[in-house]
């Protein structure tokens, strides 16, 4: 397979790599049936970082394809709470219910499952696992000059964590009593009593065991990752020669590793209250007219411990996609990136941040007020490094060749829709403006803009641009643009309405809003949000034909370089075998970054100084 | 035995990355505890906490874990020595102690229920139990590598070579960590 595209003359970077290379003897040894010798070891158990990454993306678009028709049932109970739903019937089954004039409705207990699921799975199982697991896997190795991660088993024990967590979630959508219906969040007592409601019981156990798995999958692909960008990079190769890529996954992996056990603890000692009787969540409480034997817990030590990996989990969800669109705003726009270092050092700085500003999410939980300033403080001040790195995106275009394909312009979405989200978490930040904000549709908004779709679109850049380095061909560009173009107005259509529904006070979460004398002016708003939901859910369609089709039917890639990167993943043959490069390693001589630089258009990182060269950029 | 190490690459660092990762591995595990832990000072800090003296079983029970360690890194100097019975019999030693640790962790537990202290009666009670519990399955998790270790030291010749000395050292690294990870629990336990 890896000899296939093999150009018949010797390709100018094959030169390179055979004079200044590196000669590991890696292909003097006999690697044995481990590696791609039959069907299984190749697509299924294969412990290749190129074949992970492809098994962690499209395991990620199924779960992305699920979530999302979740949510596009329950905006039509939002948007349309009148109308008949029998027809989802064959679907739903009992959960639409009929009424004698034949109207079907949606079970307001199946309306918070169904929100809870959304959530878990985009957050979790697409924007964790399908961002992440993608491209750190794909990236890391190619783009440091690693023939695969330090643990290539450990790696492939991530990818079937993670499948084996799909399996439990999926199978749990299944139950008679229904998947956990208590929020993404979990937080007790729903989430530490079984009987509190009907999604407490089987399905919360299910939701739980599968995020155990979960938690465990995200470790040990953090482990690897850490560890292979710490040990295995090539000759030459410093830390400050990375590509941003690589810083972002490497500080995801820092913060996953750091938070995610947080979570596991939380979890095991819900377990604990719900099977073994403690009380470390559960406070006084009657239920059915009983009291229980729970005394003394504390629902707010849940929070904290919960929110210790939440909010590190949204830039766990958001850097992966911030590093992806510096490097493909790069190589789009011609351009050095502008501020390599600044932009490293925010990574830092919103990693570091991110551990201390948890609270922010807690701020109506009863937290002590004096204690919220502090959050507050910190909060506002990731405003900082994050302007750093929208100024530096900025900077980045302007002025370049750039080139508009699908990929730029995903990648410059990405900084518009990452503009206009953190723009209303500075209102979020401040603990007086949460007090009207807090749990309305201006929260639902806020992140939805700024790290799902933001994160969407990163995801996009990132898949339109390594595309031909996934599959050896291109997608289909016209589909690219009107996908983007589609996803872009559909998604501010979605989520800009949610503001105003927001500050008027509207509640998320709610199962419909006729009741509310104060919320009618909203109908015909509710209504235009869910056709927006639908259209964008529509253009979704798009995409996924596109990326199924291109893998066999999409136009070939050609050269190695198609877009004239500097980084090393393309100076592997199209479609690199185990090990990536068939001879020696590669050594990097540069940057990632030299575009454009004494006259020329780019100078790959294997290229060495040349005599007469100007010192080097940064 | 013979699995190629795949990621075999110019290699400036003179930490193996195997044992890196370990080592990270161990920052996680780490900070599941660090959360435990300080779980237990915030809903302390809350009122309603049931005030006991840890059993006297428990610093006993460090003792053996602390033993154990020395009986590892005594077999692993053996080991690289080449004194083969040493070796051997050392890491039997240090099984013994791991597996009289975990029984010893139960009688803990009991000796607490003895004195009032159920799982459920509270939280404070509860934290104990947990902490510690889930602590003796990071214990099973190094007995399991021992188990590993013995085999390998009894089925195969005693050499010294450089793949063998890593997966002893990352017996070793764990070992110690679990053991350590114990007496901070219990130093924590004991001045909260």
């Amino acid at each position: 397979m890896a000899n296939v595209t093999t150009a018949p003359a010797v390709h100018e970077d094959d030169l390179l790599i055979e004079e200044y290379g590196y000669d590991d003897h890696f292909h003097e040894h006999h690697h044995g049936d481990k590696y791609q010798s039959n069907f299984v070891t190749t697509y299924i158990f294969s412990q290749d970082h190129k074949m992970i990454a492809k098994q962690f993306l499209i395991t990620g678009i199924f779960w992305a394809i699920i979530g999302a028709a979740m949510s596009l049932i329950f905006r039509l109970q939002l948007g349309f709470p009148e109308e008949n739903m029998a027809w989802l019937k064959p679907l739903l089954g009992k959960w639409i219910t009929v009424n004698d004039a034949g109207i079907g409705s949606l079970a307001p207990e199946f309306y918070y499952a169904l929100v809870t699921m959304h959530g878990t799975i985009l957050v979790f199982f697409v924007l964790t696992a399908g961002l992440s697991g993608t491209f750190s896997n794909l990236l890391i190795p190619l783009q440091i000059g690693a023939r695969d991660m330090a643990s290539p088993f450990l790696n492939m024990l991530s990818y079937w964590f993670f499948f084996l967590a799909g399996i439990i979630m999926f199978f749990s959508l299944f139950l008679n009593t229904g998947p956990f219906s208590g929020g993404w969040t979990a937080y007790p007592p729903l989430s530490a009593l079984p009987q509190a409601s009907s999604g407490s019981g089987a399905g919360m156990t299910m939701w739980i065991v599968s995020l155990v798995f979960f938690v465990v999958s995200v470790l040990l692909g953090g482990i690897n990752y850490i560890t292979t960008v710490l040990n295995l990079r090539t000759k030459g190769m410093t830390m400050w020669r990375m590509p941003l890529t690589i810083w972002s996954f490497f500080v995801t992996a820092i913060l996953g590793l750091l938070s995610f056990p947080v979570l596991a603890s939380a979890f095991f000692l819900v377990m604990c209250d719900r099977g073994l009787g403690t009380s470390f969540f559960l406070s006084e409480i009657f239920i059915g007219g009983q009291a229980l034997d729970h005394v003394g817990g504390s629902p707010i030590l849940y929070q904290h411990l919960f929110w210790f990996l939440g909010h590190p989990e949204v830039y766990i969800i958001i850097l992966p996609a911030m590093g992806l669109v510096s490097e493909v705003l790069s190589v789009h726009s011609r351009k050095p990136i502008f501020g390599y270092k600044a932009m490293v050092y925010s990574i830092m700085a919103i990693g570091f941040l991110s551990f201390i500003v948890w609270a922010h999410h807690m701020f109506m939980s009863g937290v002590n007020p004096f204690i919220s300033n502090f959050f507050v403080i910190f909060t506002l001040i990731i405003a900082v490094p994050s302007a750093v790195k929208v100024f530096n995106w900025i900077t980045t275009v302007y002025g370049g060749n750039v080139r508009f394909n699908s990929a730029s312009l995903y990648a410059i979405g990405f900084v518009s829709m990452f503009i206009s989200g953190g723009l209303t978490g500075i209102f979020l930040g401040n603990s007086a403006i949460d007090i009207q904000l807090h749990d309305t549709y201006f929260v639902v908004a806020h992140f939805h803009i700024v790290m799902g779709v933001a994160a969407f679109f990163g995801m996009f850049a990132g898949i339109y641009n390594w595309y031909p380095k996934m599959f050896g061909r291109f997608m289909n560009e016209t589909l690219g643009k009107l996908h983007f173009w589609g996803t872009m107005i559909g998604a501010y259509a979605v989520f800009w309405p949610m503001h105003y529904l927001g500050m008027a006070g509207v509640p998320r979460r709610y199962y419909r809003f006729d009741s509310f004398e104060a919320f009618g002016q909203f109908v015909e708003m509710n209504q235009f949000i869910t056709i927006a939901a639908i259209v964008t859910f529509g253009f979704q369609m798009i995409f996924v034909i596109n990326f199924f089709y291109s893998i066999w039917r999409g136009k070939k890639q050609t050269t190695r370089n198609p877009w004239k990167a500097t980084t090393l993943e393309w100076t592997t043959p199209i479609r690199p075998g185990h090990g990536n490069w068939e001879g020696k390693i590669p050594t990097v001589q540069r940057w990632a970054y030299d575009y454009g630089k004494d006259g020329k258009e780019f100078i790959p990182q294997i290229q060495p100084i040349g005599e007469d060269e100007s010192p080097e950029a940064h | 035995m013979n699995a190629p190490v795949v990621a075999t690459e110019y290699r400036r660092n003179r930490i193996h990355s195997k044992k890196f990762a370990l080592l990270v591995g161990c920052a996680s595990i780490m900070m599941m505890f660090a959360a435990f832990t300080s779980a237990y000072i915030v809903r302390q800090a809350a009122g309603n906490w049931l005030e006991f003296n840890l059993p006297n079983i428990f610093y006993i029970n460090t003792g053996v874990i602390l033993l154990s360690s020395v009986a590892l890194h005594a077999s692993y100097l053996s080991f690289k020595k080449g004194k083969t019975n040493m070796y051997r019999s050392l890491l039997l030693v240090t099984l013994a102690l791991g597996l009289t640790f975990l029984v010893l962790q139960y009688q803990g537990w009991q000796a607490l229920t003895a004195i009032g202290v159920g799982l459920t009666t509270n939280p404070s009670g509860s934290f104990i139990y947990v902490i510690s519990g889930l602590h003796a399955a990071h214990i099973l998790g190094g007995v399991a590598a021992l188990v590993v270790a013995i085999i390998h030291a009894y089925s195969l010749t005693h050499q010294v070579t450089p793949a063998r000395k890593l997966r002893f050292e990352l017996t070793l690294i764990y070992w110690h960590f679990v053991d350590l990870l114990w007496v901070y629990l219990l130093i924590f336990f004991t001045i909260q």
